[in-house]
């Protein structure tokens, strides 16, 4: 049971940052792809009706932690805390700014949303990097490579997304941007990556080699302007580099920590098993219709 | 100053903060829904504008109340990490299934109808928007349920020094939960209800059509209804007092002795004699349990230390709140009998109405004082005390810098706000393109995103 329910958190989280992930790189790429109102407008409109029901991944690993393993949630908000701070103030800014530059009226307002919504996609998509490198390696330097190659594997991702998703010079900005992006991640990976199962298991380095070749193929698939079969690759990158994490962090999701010590008593994992996996159908199916409703590229205003 | 002190400040602040926006999300959504409902059914344009209108004043308080809420489950972790420890394996379970149950619900169908406007089949838009709003007060529901196992904790054993749940449908239905979660939800609509009714009263004023005596009529009835539910709940809860958390009950009423046929007291010095037994216990001559002999027990029980909450605050939050609960539903019930059969809104009416904004957050908030500041000083009942709960890592610079932060950047939201909400509401709804004909075919919703 702990193991199960170790395994929901750790595909919580992995959901939260391959769809958060795109949000943070449309979020930073939106200023830079839109040179004018109403391309950035389109930008930002591709994830408009799902960056929120994205966050609420976050807030589900969350709520589940505290449920499950309420030492490990506990321990790990309280020892991060002037980061995690930081992290609800680039949420903050991120959803005010996202939900409000289409009600404000003035160019001036427009520009300080738009400067909130940078600011809060760059914050959290560096910092969860550098919280969990932290918490594997338990050094400063890693979590510096950590937070960025995090912070650029959402650029990425959040490019190949754009490019994806919309029609026109932002696609082929987008597209170019992912280029770059591609440039700065591969070396970046083969330094990152490689760190996560160093000392680990056979599955860590697996997930791990993964994430690297999804990479690499997500880089040439774009060049190759195969779109969809590239965002595929970049969310099967994050999605094993997350794998790898929660692969190191059974062992011990703090320093110090055991699952079974951290976790809760088996009725209320029990209890909770029942209700979440008749659930999880539900919001799997309602949230990926959402996508299907929206299948259509955004064109500029 | 130590940093318990400051997180009991950062929770006060964040948490007050946060529900100045969530009333208006639970009561706005529903009363949306319910405006497009009538366009869907009637197909009369007013609807229509009135619901694109009050739904964007309701999505720029709404993106106001998704913020400050991740800090809200946040705050427990990094704050509060003893307490976390001590209760996740039964406070945690309902946080959990409201994010899954209620969340996932609200953002991803919001996000629907924000952005669905042309692309969905009518009726399925409608539903879109209808089970956001069921998502928001289900929610409401799940953390209610949380809350009241602080001060009421049921279904639940301690073992080796954590609490463990034993019994999730005990913790679901708490008697506490079922009185304080319709108490609540019915006070958010109050809330609503009071918007609607100063934006309407406003617009009334300034171009006098007759949409806006609807949108008016509707949120009184609205009020009115949920000001009784109000009433009745508070009752029930009062009644709860008197059997769960005596010492709160006596401390609201500034009562040190037990007293046999206790008096109300609406101020201090003037009493009405025997209101108080009846109303907790419906018998005029039962005996209400005073501060002093509880905290005699209390120290019996768990050792020295003071048990008893901050007498001021309990005791004038509860008449505050009943205060300007009561103003509210007294301007809705006066607004029923002054619009009666098609009578005009009067217009000294409808700038009284402006009342109706701040009286019933005053209420609510009050409310929350009451019963948060009245359960001190524990944070779970009879277990766990709230000096005992905060993370003992965490230092007072960093609470201070998040307390400063948190404060600054929630100040400059707060007034952001009222500017856009203001501009929004001065403005008015969107002109149709083309001016309504009866043969006309029906102008097709625009993207209102």
């Amino acid at each position: 049971m702990i193991t199960l329910w170790f395994v929901i958190i750790a595909f919580l989280w992995t959901g939260y940052f391959v769809l958060e992930g795109f949000d943070f790189g449309v979020g930073l790429l939106a200023p830079f792809v839109g040179r004018t109102e109403s391309e950035r407008k389109q930008a930002l409109q591709s994830i408009g009706p799902v960056w929120d029901g994205n966050e609420v991944w976050l807030i589900t690993a969350v709520g589940a932690m505290f449920a499950a393993f309420p030492a490990w949630y506990a321990g790990l908000l309280s020892s991060f805390y002037l980061p995690l701070t930081l992290v609800l103030v680039g949420l903050i800014m991120r959803g005010i700014g996202l939900e409000w530059r289409g009600k404000v009226t003035r160019p001036s307002e427009r520009a300080w949303c738009d400067l909130f919504v940078l600011l809060g996609s760059a914050l959290p998509a560096f910092l969860w990097g550098a919280i969990f490198a932290d918490v594997i390696l338990g050094s400063g330097v890693a979590a510096l490579v950590g937070g960025v190659f995090s912070l650029a594997v959402c650029v990425l991702h959040g490019a190949v997304f754009l490019a994806l998703k919309t029609e026109g010079r932002v696609r082929l900005r987008a597209r170019r941007a992912a280029l770059a992006a591609t440039a700065v991640v591969i070396p970046l990976a083969v330094v990152a990556l490689p760190a996560i199962p160093a000392g680990g298991s056979v599955p860590g380095w697996i997930a791990a080699g993964g994430a690297m070749a999804l990479l690499a193929a997500g880089g040439s698939l774009i060049w190759r302007r195969r779109e969809g079969w590239a965002f595929a690759a970049t969310a099967g990158a994050i999605a094993l580099a997350s794998t790898a994490v929660f692969v190191m962090l059974w062992r011990a999701p703090l320093p110090g920590l055991t699952p079974a010590e951290a976790a809760s008593g088996p009725y209320t994992l029990g209890v909770l098993s029942w209700i979440g996996l008749a659930i999880l159908p539900f919001v799997l199916g309602y949230q990926g219709w959402t996508y299907w409703v929206f299948r259509k590229r955004v064109m500029a205003a | 100053m130590d940093a318990l002190d400051l997180a009991r400040w950062q929770f006060g602040v964040t948490t007050v903060y946060h529900f100045l926006f969530v009333p208006l999300t639970i009561g706005l959504g529903v009363f949306v829904a319910g405006l497009q409902t009538a366009w869907h059914r009637t197909g009369k344009e007013h609807y229509l504008r009135l619901t694109k209108f009050f739904g964007k004043l309701f999505l720029i308080n709404f993106a106001m109340g998704v913020v400050t809420g991740i800090v809200q489950e946040f705050q427990f972790g990094m704050n509060w990490s003893e307490y976390s420890v001590f209760v996740g394996d039964v406070f945690g379970a309902p946080l959990a299934l409201e994010a899954l149950l209620a969340f996932f619900m609200e953002s991803t169908f919001l996000g629907l109808w924000i952005f669905g406007w042309d692309k969905l089949p009518k009726r399925i838009h409608l539903a879109c928007i209808w089970a956001a709003a069921i998502g928001s007060n289900l929610s409401a529901y799940f953390i209610l349920a949380a809350n009241a196992w602080m001060k009421h904790p049921v279904g639940y054993e301690v073992v080796d020094g954590k609490a463990r749940m034993n019994d999730l449908w005990a913790v679901l239905t708490n008697s506490t939960a079922l009185a304080q979660v319709p108490h609540t939800v019915a006070g958010a609509f109050v809330v609503a209800g009071g918007f609607v009714l100063a934006v309407s009263g406003y617009r009334l004023l300034k171009d006098r059509r007759d949409m806006w005596r609807g949108s008016l009529r509707a949120a009184l009835v609205m009020t009115a209804i949920a000001g009784a539910v109000v009433a009745g709940t508070g009752d029930m809860s009062a009644k709860l007092l008197h059997e769960q958390q005596p010492m709160k009950l006596a401390a609201a009423e500034g009562l040190e002795h037990d007293t046999k046929g206790a008096p109300f007291s609406v101020a201090p010095g003037i009493e009405i004699p025997k209101v108080l037994s009846f109303l907790a216990t419906n018998d005029f001559d039962a005996t209400i349990r005073g501060t002093e002999s509880l905290q005699a027990d209390f120290e019996k029980r768990f050792g020295p230390g003071d048990y008893r909450p901050d007498a001021t605050i309990t005791f004038w939050s509860f008449r505050l709140m009943i205060v300007f609960g009561m103003a509210t539903v007294g301007l809705s019930v006066l607004g029923l009998w002054l619009t009666r059969r098609r009578r005009p809104v009067p217009g000294w009416f409808a700038r009284t109405l402006l009342l109706a904004l701040p009286l019933p957050l005053l209420a609510v908030i009050s409310g929350w004082l009451l019963s948060e500041m009245g359960r001190q000083p524990w944070t779970v009942a009879g277990e766990l005390l709230t000096a005992a709960s905060v993370s003992p890592g965490v230092s007072l610079a960093e609470v201070a810098i998040s307390l400063s932060v948190f404060t600054a950047l929630y100040g400059g939201l707060a007034v952001a706000e009222v500017v856009l909400l203001a501009r929004h509401v001065r403005k008015g709804p969107e002109e149709p393109p083309v001016p309504a004909e009866p043969l006309a075919p029906r102008r097709e919703p625009s993207l209102m995103y």
